[in-house]
């Protein structure tokens, strides 16, 4: 039960992000968004913008310098007229303070050739195909057996829909860069990012520069949730702006661009077909995706991969069909695939065990599988129905009633749901070096990421045991990338493989320590890729079940939830402290997703209509009440040395089916489509 | 934004004086200021008003309130006699945004505040609010939560404040300085429907200041209450009002005024009427809030709000009626 | 063209007096961030939708973003740099530490400059949206402090932890007698 050890400077305002650096002489800029959901840029009028005092620069797309090719076309900022779709940046003004750039950029006049913009999804557009991959490696389509006959034939049947809606993570810091080009030519990056690494070696290409040229400071980061996995505009903004004023240039996305600029979940449509026999056992299981991408990059959200890891059925099919609108990138939030898919498979799991008459914990087991069943790989460790026991007996599931819309308090109708979570182990390769001081200190360093996982205080703890050295013996530094080079804090993967190479490291160091540390201090370091290409075959996967009671007011269909658990299989937890933060945060997400969170694209102009948070709601304290998370103790030889999976994502798999399934066991009402709000709940009172 | 002058108005003359053209009183700023930033309110200047001496809460012998227009959203809620008198009013505004801005919001400001329509707050699209003779997407696009009641072809905004549906619900009346002398009307009075000048909210003339807003007395009990998606710091869906005499099983006097249904708070006269007198019942408080509904107009996405309004009327009643008759 | 106008102005922060120059347009958050140096307020949504830029105004807690320089002239503000006496974390910051109230840290300065204005709300006897009876007493239990404490948005979903620490630096508090 480890403090984060970054505790006292979050709490007394001394934790720096990216907009606080102090920096001579800085500059400020704001950028313009498209006001047409496509078509070009026919002119800008930039002579009343640059007329205000203090107005610095304008860029846009002929006068901004050429930038190197990058594989993210949301990346290539100003570099045609082209507009794909309503929000996109189409022009950047940089001035004196913030008030200027920002009135600056309202006085830019912008003329547009326009067309009308494809933006709505749904399951017959005419331009779905098929991906050559889903995220990050996966096949699109996989089949086994006859999935269609055996359905047909099977004697319980479910044949349902599902659509979750387009949702934005929203981290409370905005995406923000401070760009500062120094006097060698090299360039300096105060940065909120999931991975410094990723950012200078991007960054890097995109100005034509070595990435020892590029320097990315991150140690503070407010929240990521998957939107600064990988760079965003406005670090490529600040970079241009900064070296067409020739001073350091400061610039956080306002909220209101970050719904166009910063990436979302897609919106998905979901066709579930479930066939079981009378007791339950699966027969066949077919999971079909249909969800957008743009015109400016693919991305792929691999929303019916945890279909192919969860249950055994002998027929199985998933496909992804994608079409590109004119619309703003999605991209990576919080446990992409998994959320959205487990969402469908587990409300539909829920919807079985009712068809069957078969208790939804008992209807899991039944099916539950020591393979992964599509690669027929056994699973290092699978404890899904370890999780579920541990949280039926927790949560008071025993003689639940399972007739739905039956329990009144008052005007309240009551519930309880469960669902299943999983999320995939990776460990993705890195480098690290750990020092001995002469003091008798250690000083680990790794470009690692601590966006509030906890990530800083759980490689304190590694590094101590590894080391065998008291905790204040041990200072972590990460969040710059000029410390060996890290993966990005995302796919739950940190842990594992930062931690993989922080062990590697002090390792090392304790094989060089023989007495006395010379006075420069000595130095191991430690590369993981070898260690982790011979890691012998296994499905690995964290496990999860989670538990909603809700209340429904019969008058409104507001819904309110009363108490939620999570019970977890994750391997070994190296911080419960941080752990517990990590999985209840995860849930709260849930809460949301379950309840308000709804981008609304406007099918008239393009791009999304909500795009504050009053309009777009996550959760508030109001929301959440009784929450808890805990764990099933694992061990699991087969995953790295500290037999950790990750759990920055599994809290929120799972978690809006769990409450899906309790709102229907108090109101008899299923809705299908995310989020269950009054409106759709009162449609069918 | 745009760059501003600032001056702080030190009577109520002075602020007449000093309000010329563009330029806009100001509050608490916290709907104004947010307004500036989007580039919809776009003032030259501002006259600030939040430090005239009308920041006392004055209980009168009848059991009346006259409430200072600077008083912050917060005091009013805090203010011991609101709370006694008129617990609605003080729900209402407690119902409303978070502590901090309440703590910065004046009365009269909360009653000033403008739609939270996603089209008129972005000043990059159409909005005859914003920008008269434009057009209005919201009517044929997004209006899930927008007015079922009154609505034009120009406008279907609804009014946000939580306060100014209990201020109808109560009759109040609004003091007002003007170019022309001081009047007061009643509430019902200053919020408007949108017709063809959607643009107009208020009813309110250039220069025009209001310094107080009178309630009152009520003498019955009262209760608001507000349903949202978010449990806490959301807009209404809808909301609802209520005060409630009972008197052997028969309503002796009803006050109802509905909030997130409208371009105005909407007093529910008929409901009233078709409840004075009646029988203290589900039934009736059911056929009472149907008169009212009648002359809903739904769209095509906001439907669901006819049946939630009827619900929210009865069980308010209800509830009142249980707590009047123990 | 609209040129900038700006006002002088004086502030006390943290129990410093400063006399600024200001930009009318520039918020008291901007103020405090950009011109004197203290980024512990954070800018969340600069709408006062979020909460990250909570300070205490003239003893009571107000959204920074909110509230322009200019009409706060001569106001006393409290920012989280000034919770801390003397290196000494108050009650609530401890407590914050505690029961890891706190994930990525952003919010973390709103949230602890809204608790602190919270709890003497709530010792003055102001009711809330979930008070029951509105002439009763205030008693702080977990619903009252979540209905109190929603101003504040965390995405990290720390809202449990905050609740606990809260309520503990609550019960401190009275039983202190302070």
């Amino acid at each position: 039960m480890t403090d984060r050890v970054e505790g006292r400077e979050k709490v007394t305002g001394q934790a720096k992000y990216a907009f606080e650096y102090p920096a001579e002489d800085v500059a400020y800029a704001a950028a313009v968004q498209a006001s047409v959901g496509k078509g070009e840029v026919a002119a800008v009028d930039t002579e009343a913008a640059l007329r205000l005092p203090g107005v610095l620069a304008v860029l846009f797309w002929e006068n901004a310098p050429k930038l190197g090719e990058v594989s993210d076309g949301e990346l290539a900022l100003f570099q045609s007229p082209k507009v794909s779709y309503r929000g996109q940046f189409v022009a950047a003004v940089v001035g004196e303070t913030l008030e200027t750039a920002r009135e600056a950029a309202r006085l830019l006049h912008i003329e547009y050739t326009e067309e009308t913009p494809d933006v709505r999804l749904r399951a017959d557009h005419p331009g779905l195909y098929k991906p050559a991959k889903v995220n990050p490696v996966f096949p699109a389509d996989t089949e086994q057996g006859e999935p269609e006959d055996a359905f047909r034939d099977s004697a319980v049947r479910v044949d349902v829909t599902y659509t979750t809606p387009a949702e934005h993570n929203n981290p409370m810091e905005p995406h923000t860069t401070l760009a500062q080009w120094n006097d060698d030519g090299t360039l300096t990056l105060y940065d909120s990012n999931q991975g410094a690494s990723t950012v200078q070696a991007t960054v890097a290409k995109l100005f034509g520069l070595d990435p020892a040229q590029v320097r990315v400071v991150s140690p503070h980061v407010g929240g990521g949730f998957g939107s600064k996995g990988t760079p965003r505009p406005n670090v490529v903004l600040a970079a241009m702006a900064a070296r067409a004023v020739g001073r350091p240039v400061k610039f956080a996305v306002p909220r209101q661009q970050m719904f166009a600029t910063t990436g979302y979940r897609t919106p998905t449509i979901q066709r579930l077909r479930l066939g079981a026999d009378e007791d339950g056992r699966l027969n066949a299981i077919v999971h079909e995706v249909f969800e957008q991408t743009s015109t400016v990059r693919e991305f792929a959200e691999q929303t019916a991969t945890p279909t192919r890891v969860m249950y055994q059925a002998p027929h199985r099919r998933t496909s992804h069909r994608l079409v590109r609108l004119d619309v703003p990138s999605p991209s990576w939030m919080r446990a992409p695939g998994e959320t959205p898919g487990m969402y469908a498979l587990e409300s539909a799991m829920d919807e079985l065990a009712i068809a069957a008459g078969i208790d939804p914990i008992e209807l899991r087991v039944r099916n539950d599988t020591d393979r992964e069943p599509e690669s027929g790989l056994p699973f290092s460790s699978r404890n899904l129905v370890a999780c579920l026991r541990e949280g039926a007996d927790r949560f008071g599931w025993a003689g639940r009633d399972p007739a739905p819309g039956v329990r009144r308090e008052g005007r309240k109708l009551i519930g309880t749901g469960v669902a299943a979570s999983t999320y995939p182990a990776y460990m993705p390769p890195n480098k690290a070096t750990a020092r001995a001081e002469p003091d008798g200190t250690f000083t680990v360093r790794i470009a690692a990421a601590d966006i509030g996982t906890g990530a800083r205080t759980a490689l304190t703890l590694i590094a101590a045991e590894a080391l065998k050295a008291d905790l204040d013996q041990v200072r972590v530094e990460i969040g710059d990338s000029s410390f060996p080079k890290a993966s990005v804090a995302g796919g739950s993967g940190g842990t594992a493989g930062w931690g993989t190479a922080v062990v590697r490291a002090c390792e090392a160091l304790r094989g060089m320590l023989n007495g006395s540390v010379p006075p420069e201090g000595l130095e191991a370091s430690a590369d993981t890729a070898e260690e982790i290409r011979a890691r012998e075959k296994y499905a690995r996967h964290a496990f999860g079940a989670q538990f909603a009671e809700v209340e429904v007011d019969a008058d409104t269909g507001e819904v309110r939830v009363r108490r939620m658990l999570g019970v977890f299989a994750a391997g070994r937890i190296i911080n419960p402290k941080t752990a517990r933060s990590q999985f209840i945060g995860g849930m709260t997400m849930g809460i949301g997703m379950a309840l308000m969170e709804e981008s609304v694209m406007d099918a008239e102009f393009g791009g999304y209509l909500n795009r504050d948070l009053a309009q777009y709601h996550v959760p508030a304290c109001a929301d959440v009440r009784d929450i808890d998370a805990t764990w099933v103790e694992e061990s699991d030889p087969h995953l790295n040395p500290m037999g950790s999976k990750g759990i920055g994502e599994i809290g929120l798999v799972g978690a809006a089916a769990a409450v899906g399934n309790a709102v229907h066991h108090a109101t008899g009402v299923r809705v299908r489509d995310l989020p269950i709000t009054p409106a759709r709940l009162l449609d069918d009172f | 934004m745009r760059p501003f002058a600032y001056e702080r108005a030190t009577s109520v003359q002075d602020a007449l004086e000093r309000h010329s053209d563009g330029a806009v009183y100001l509050g608490g700023g916290t709907n104004l200021v947010d307004l500036m930033r989007l580039g919809v309110e776009e003032p030259a200047r501002l006259v600030d008003v939040a430090h005239l001496p009308h920041d006392q809460i004055e209980l009168r012998p009848d059991g009346s309130l006259v409430i200072g227009a600077a008083v912050s959203n917060s005091a009013l809620a805090a203010d011991r006699t609101v709370r006694e008198g008129h617990p609605m009013l003080a729900q209402a505004v407690l119902a409303g945004a978070s502590g901090q801005v309440r703590n910065l919001a004046t009365v009269a400001g909360n009653l000033l505040q403008r739609t939270r329509c996603p089209y008129f707050q972005d000043a990059s699209k159409p909005c005859n609010k914003r920008d008269p003779g434009s057009g209005c997407p919201a009517r044929e696009g997004e209006h899930h939560n927008l007015a079922i009641m009154g609505h034009s072809p120009e406008c279907v905004a609804t009014h946000p404040s939580d306060m100014a549906v209990a201020l109808a619900a109560l009759g109040a009346s609004i003091r007002i300085q003007g170019r022309a002398g001081e009047r007061t009307i009643p509430i019902d009075e200053l919020h408007r429907l949108p017709e063809n000048e959607p643009e107009r909210d208020t009813t309110l003339e250039p220069g025009d200041l209001i310094t107080a807003v009178e309630v009152p007395p009520l003498g019955m009990p009262s209760r608001y209450r507000k349903v949202r998606e978010r449990a806490s710091f959301a807009f209404a869906l809808v909301s609802v009002a209520a005060a409630l005499d009972v008197d052997d099983g028969v309503v002796r006097d009803v006050r109802l005024a509905l909030g997130g249904v409208a371009h105005k708070p909407w007093r529910a006269w008929h409901t009233e009427d078709a409840l004075r007198g009646a029988e203290m019942t589900g039934e009736s408080f059911q056929r009472a809030a149907e008169v009212e509904l009648g002359v809903a107009e739904p769209l095509r996405d906001n439907a669901y709000k006819v049946p939630l309004v009827r619900n929210l009327i009865v069980r308010t009643l209800t509830e009142l009626a249980e707590r009047g008759a123990s | 063209m609209d040129m900038p106008i700006y006002a002088e102005i004086t502030l006390v922060v943290n129990g410093t007096g400063h006399r600024l120059s200001v930009d009318t347009r520039a918020s008291l958050l901007d103020v405090l961030r950009e011109d004197l140096g203290l980024t512990g307020s954070k800018k969340g949504c600069d709408h006062g939708q979020c909460g990250a830029c909570t300070v205490l105004l003239d003893g009571r807690r107000a959204n920074g973003c909110l509230a322009l320089a200019v009409a706060h002239d001569g106001a006393e503000v409290v920012t989280v740099e000034g919770l801390a006496k003397d290196g000494r974390l108050s009650p609530l910051q401890e407590a914050f530490i505690e029961h890891d109230a706190f994930q990525c840290g952003y919010c973390t300065p709103g949230q602890l400059c809204s608790a602190t204005g919270m709890l003497d709300e709530a010792e003055q006897g102001w009711p809330s949206a979930v008070t029951g009876d509105l002439g009763a007493d205030t008693v702080l239990d977990d619903e009252e402090i979540r209905e109190r404490m929603s101003g504040n948005l965390c995405r990290c979903g720390a809202y449990a932890g905050i609740v606990a620490a809260v309520r503990q630096a609550a019960q401190r508090r009275e039983a202190a007698g302070t």
